[in-house]
């Protein structure tokens, strides 16, 4: 007998066929991947965190690995978002169908709304994902997500300039998690994304020299994991809007671990990079994990464990 | 395009005290130039090994690896019959379509590898290379008799003059007053940088960058050059000689 397994999942509105999103910085705008497989597999994609200027990043090397994960200081590498426009997207849409999230990252509030503005109009995009959280730049990124006060701001000054659902993606490097989260749904987010990566670094005993130029990068992996399901269960908890979760997944088990802790939708970042086929694999054997957990409908376990 | 597939060790044995030679085999279809990689994933490790393929055929693949950390230490111990899961044809390897008659292949260390298939490669399309090689010591050297073996001109520089010429790969071109139209090389930095400064004959240079995924998704492997911005891994890791930025 065949059972029938239901994991669509619903973000403010937008429907996805299943809840697995390659996770931005470890996708690109899906080139690479299609070479790989068919993209329409995938839930959504989160693409390429966005600027407004073309950036080429932080000087190399800016890779570290780490026991189970990898310290990145790539630092916001990017086309720029009026190239994004016209030629990323465009393409993606060609090798893709389902919904498109757009990361859209910056160094000043007005980046940000004009970035946001901009990427609201593209028919193509079905959700904005507002990068407050990235470690490898300066005066930007995550100075932006460490504090409620200026998370909330750019949340606020978002929404006034789209009309799209804004999910805020947070970084995990706070103290209080919680106040951040509901300080972006105060200001009116739509959603929540997290974790982004922790900031960690490596050092060359051999050369004693960092592993990375920039000394300092952003952790991901499998072993941010458990910090992501963490956070993913106080903000779902202290929140009511829908959370992405983020940080660590390489397995069926953890999408649902990961929903169980509150996520609606979740999202593979490095184990990507590790195994192209990742987000593909981890979809394929969603349903054996589900008929093994007795689940029949991935929705109905969101939040389930208080 | 790619492969990513499960390839069986046939053999895995020592060139030098600590260089080694792999041969794998499996699926080699999406093996399409010399020059190309592959990354090999390794019990334990996060991150794929990505090395140099020195040679392949219908069937195999053989690598050149120099232990150099815990994950070639690893390779190291691994014995036939070993399965390893790689992703195979990856980089855009040499280009081996042009007007040049007689190239010259410079690789130094552990570069040596790759241009043991353009060599043959080369060869087959009626061309005539030289090679020259460059260690630090004469018990460094490797691959010598092999390119010998191929039947064309090979020459050695070592740095502390054990073998060959004394000095630097460009000391060995110097010397031997080798005549070439095209440049091939894949080395260390600072040998590539004196190539390049040393010469003015067209050419194509292999790269090396710490890498993430080895396809072009994570960036972590970009350069400038002068038509824009590069990843190692996917755009690379071979550049031509007008497009690099130092």
């Amino acid at each position: 007998m065949v059972k029938h397994y239901d994991l669509s999942v619903e973000l403010c509105g937008v429907k996805l066929t299943n809840p697995v999103i390659p996770a931005s910085g470890t996708f690109g705008f899906g080139r690479e991947f299609a070479d790989f497989y068919d993209l329409d597999c995938l839930g959504a994609i989160s693409f390429k965190g966005t600027t407004r200027d073309a950036r080429f990043g932080n000087p190399t090397p800016r890779i570290a690995e780490c026991t189970s994960g990898l310290i990145n200081s790539v630092g916001l590498q990017n086309p720029g978002i009026d190239k994004v426009i016209s030629e990323e997207l465009p393409h993606l849409r060609q090798i893709f169908h389902n919904p498109i999230i757009a990361n859209i990252s910056g160094f000043s509030l007005e980046e940000y709304e004009e970035c946001c503005a901009k990427i609201d109009k593209e028919e193509q995009v079905e959700i904005i994902e507002v990068n407050v959280s990235c470690p490898n730049v300066h005066n930007g990124g995550m100075s932006f997500g460490t504090q409620p006060e200026s998370a909330a701001e750019v949340t606020r000054r978002v929404k006034a300039v789209t009309t799209k659902p804004v999910f805020i993606k947070l970084s995990p490097n706070v103290t209080d998690i919680v106040a951040i989260a509901r300080a972006c749904e105060e200001a009116g987010a739509d959603g929540i994304c997290l974790i982004n990566t922790l900031l960690g670094m490596r050092i060359d005993t051999v050369r004693r020299k960092p592993v990375i130029a920039n000394k300092m990068g952003g952790f991901s992996g499998d072993a941010i994991f458990p910090v992501a399901v963490r956070m993913v269960y106080q903000v779902a908890n202290a929140c009511n809007i829908p959370v992405m979760g983020c940080g660590g997944v390489s397995s069926a088990s953890d999408v649902i671990e990961m929903m169980m802790a509150g996520a609606t939708a979740v999202q593979v970042g490095a184990a990507n990079l590790k195994n192209p086929y990742a987000a593909k694999e981890i979809i394929e054997s969603l349903p054996e994990e589900m008929e093994r957990l007795g689940i029949k409908r991935l929705s109905d376990i969101i939040g389930i464990v208080k | 395009m790619y492969k990513k597939d499960i390839y069986t060790i046939l053999s895995n044995e020592p060139l030098t005290p600590v260089v080694y030679r792999m041969v794998l085999e499996g699926d080699t279809q999406y093996v399409t130039r010399s020059g190309q990689f592959i990354n090999i994933e390794l019990e334990g490790k996060y991150l794929r090994r990505p090395i140099s393929v020195s040679d392949y055929d219908a069937k195999t693949i053989t690598i050149i690896y120099k232990v150099v950390g815990r994950g070639t230490e690893q390779m190291q111990g691994m014995v036939a019959g070993q399965k390893l899961d790689i992703l195979t044809g990856l980089g855009n390897g040499f280009n081996t379509e042009n007007e040049a008659q007689r190239p010259l292949l410079v690789g130094g260390g552990v570069g040596v590898p790759p241009l043991y298939n353009l060599c043959k490669r080369l060869l087959s399309e009626g061309k005539r290379p030289t090679v020259i090689l460059g260690f630090n010591t004469r018990e460094e050297i490797f691959y010598y008799e092999e390119f010998k073996a191929l039947g064309v001109d090979v020459h050695c520089s070592t740095a502390d003059g054990s073998f060959g010429t004394r000095g630097f790969v460009t000391d060995a071109i110097r010397d031997n007053g080798i005549e070439y139209d095209y440049l091939y090389t894949c080395g260390p930095l600072p040998m590539l940088k004196a190539l390049y400064d040393n010469t003015s004959c067209d050419g194509e240079y292999s790269f090396e960058e710490r890498m993430g995924c080895g396809f072009g998704a994570c960036m972590g492997c970009t350069c400038k050059t002068k038509y824009g911005n590069k990843r190692i891994c996917k755009d690379g890791p071979v550049l031509k000689r007008d497009e690099i930025v130092w």
